[in-house]
């Protein structure tokens, strides 16, 4: 336990100082790297909630990571057109404020997430990795046909969105808001796996019919879990569309699920920090094999395929030994 | 006019369903069969239809190429069983879609470097080019009502293989109990091979028939993969009769939504709206049937246990 947490400090001091270098140095495509990782952990996380500590296989994160991009293109595009978003029951205005966008991408893939798990929890399995994924992938082609949002072109924000007190189109201050909210997911993910909830759906994962014995419903456990996994990948697409000041259906292509999940995987599942290693894992090998060819992704996948094979616990499990099994 | 559209969408239709069928037998088989959950079915799609493109552009014989399509897909199938799928049968489903997402990636990455990024074209032949007179006057492509015959004897020949011979009784006994075929003698390591390579090479099949339709590229595979996911929890997993349903049903509210709902909202919105009010819809309307048939039956519709 004691060099999972060492090894926890050091990955966070990794970035911190990656990025400080970077800044030292005058690298910002350098910063703009880490801060993807910084995002893409964030998904991780979320996704790692539901994956690792509830056991719930969801191959369709693409569609809270999707909707947060989506919530954060369309706010900001009506504030950067002056055009309301309605009018008919309540006028409401697009908005280019960091953290109203935030807070409506979180409040809108909760309920989401609520509508998906509800219908996808009542089967398991196969069953419920299917069926997280074609619901993904109906919002895919939903996105694609949505003309008014730039259907398959998707949509261009000409400047990024504002943070109070914050110039952010600084590579570096960016990087520090996406960085703190990352701590703070960790930190919130930790107090929630630590709690009661955490441990009944701990042991919801683990035997279902004892949990049951015991008056928990595992139904309603896997519920909230899929909720707050979805909020935190929700809000992960918001600062990835920002990022880019750019958002498309791509975001919400199986594509990304899958290597949402890859994050998650190459890291450890089940660990609370496991998907921030993946996610900096990911980034190094994309760019490090992206620059050797230009068909990186078949290295990738051998790697992902020897991971799975035969190191079962990511990074996670190779240096802090395999404490924490999946099953 | 619009009676002879609608037959010759119904028709359409069918074709789509008879083609996701081929793509959905083996994934339900080899999931009813091993326990396997299969992403890597649809790159052998894939893999059927750039071999048959390859071998049609050398030999320019379009039966060569579909032989082609059979036995690279196949080949590529049995390939994949032995090196690595045979490892992941005792594995949980995580791993089991971890590892066949890599092996999306490996063979979409090569395929790419091989071929090149641009979409080959397959070209029907002559002799199945052009359209027939169907009774009441109805033109149709030849092409595509060859397609929907010969996925039918497949299918027929499916059933007929699973119901009535040898090997057919091996696999539905193995769905019930694999210790005890094992233990009966039957060698269940080429049983298995065997299963995942039928249903890789009905996945290049498909392949290759479509791609004469549309282009083949890199990529083809997996929005058919994921169709052919909606069409087995449909029809419930591990059944061939459920796939068959399935695939038929998503099939014709795929095509029939596509064509129906624009012209359904015609009547009550001004045609701009109603045609992309439609479109969404009908992008839609399957997985909406999907969620539909769950709430009622979260097993599928021919799904046991």
């Amino acid at each position: 336990m004691k060099r999972e947490m060492v090894f926890n400090l050091a990955l966070l001091a990794l970035i911190l100082g990656v990025a400080l270098w970077a800044q030292a140095s005058d690298e910002p495509f350098l910063i703009t790297l880490t801060t993807r990782a910084v995002i893409f952990a964030i998904a991780g996380v979320g996704l790692n909630f539901a994956l690792g500590f509830g056991g719930l296989v969801s191959f369709g994160h693409a569609a809270f990571f999707g909707l947060g991009g989506y919530v954060m293109g369309v706010l900001a595009y009506h504030a950067q057109t002056y055009t309301p978003l309605f009018e008919a029951p309540l006028l409401i205005q697009g908005t280019k404020s960091m953290p109203v966008i935030w807070l409506v991408s979180i409040l809108l893939s909760s309920l989401l997430a609520l509508a998906i798990g509800a219908l996808s929890l009542r089967t398991s399995g196969v069953y419920f990795i299917m069926i997280t994924l074609a619901f993904a992938q109906m919002l895919y082609y939903f996105a694609i046909s949505w003309a008014a949002y730039g259907g398959e072109d998707g949509l261009s924000i000409y400047v990024r969105n504002g943070f109070p007190g914050l110039n952010t189109m600084d590579p570096l201050q960016f990087f520090a808001l996406c960085f703190a909210l990352l701590l703070i997911v960790l930190l919130l993910v930790s107090l929630a796996a630590r709690s009661a909830f955490g441990l009944a759906l701990g042991a919801a994962r683990q035997n279902e019919a004892r949990v049951q014995a015991v008056g928990q419903t595992p139904y309603r456990l896997y519920l909230v879990a899929f909720v707050i996994s979805g909020a935190i990948t929700g809000l992960a697409g918001a600062l990835f569309a920002d990022l880019n000041r750019f958002v498309s259906p791509v975001m919400f292509s199986w594509q990304t699920s899958g290597e949402i999940m890859v994050f998650v995987i190459l890291g450890g599942v089940g660990r609370i920090f496991g998907p921030v290693a993946g996610a900096v894992l990911f980034i190094l090998l994309e760019h490090l094999l992206g620059g050797l060819s230009a068909y990186w992704h078949i290295y990738l996948g051998a790697i992902l395929l020897g991971v799975v094979l035969f190191a079962r616990g990511g990074l996670y499990g190779l240096i802090a030994g395999r404490e924490v099994a999946h099953d | 006019m619009s009676l002879i559209l609608l037959v010759e969408q119904t028709l359409n239709g069918l074709q789509f369903g008879v083609m996701l069928f081929l793509m959905a037998a083996g994934l339900t088989l080899v999931f009813g069969v091993m326990g396997l959950i299969n992403l890597a079915h649809g790159s052998l799609y894939m893999i059927g239809a750039f071999a048959a493109a390859a071998m049609a552009q050398a030999s320019g014989s379009f039966l060569l190429a579909l032989a082609a399509s059979l036995v690279c897909a196949a080949f590529a199938g049995v390939l994949i069983e032995v090196l690595v799928i045979r490892r992941l049968y005792d594995r949980d489903h995580l791993d089991q879609v971890l590892a066949t997402f890599a092996l999306i990636l490996i063979f979409s990455e090569g395929t790419r470097w091989l071929f090149g990024s641009f979409p080959l074209f397959l070209d029907k032949p002559e002799w199945l080019s052009g359209t027939v007179i169907l009774p009441f006057g109805i033109e149709y492509s030849l092409y595509r009502l060859a397609i929907i015959l010969v996925g039918l004897a497949v299918a027929a020949g499916l059933f007929w293989m699973i119901a009535r011979t040898r090997v057919g009784i091996r696999i539905r006994a193995g769905e019930n109990d694999r210790e005890m075929i094992a233990a009966l003698g039957v060698n269940i390591s080429r049983l298995y091979t065997f299963v995942f390579a039928l249903g890789a090479a009905l996945a290049g099949f498909a392949g290759a028939l479509v791609g004469t339709i549309q282009s083949v590229q890199v990529g083809m595979g997996e929005p058919v993969l994921i169709l052919a996911f909606v069409v087995i929890v449909i029809g419930g997993i591990g059944s061939i009769k459920g796939a068959f349903i399935g695939a038929l049903l998503v099939g014709l509210t795929e095509t029939l939504g596509r064509f129906l709902l624009p012209e359904a909202f015609a009547l009550v919105f001004d045609p701009a709206t109603a045609r992309s009010v439609g479109a969404s819809l009908a992008s839609m309307s399957i997985y909406i049937l999907m969620a539909g048939v769950l709430i009622f039956r979260p097993k599928g519709l021919f799904g046991s246990a």
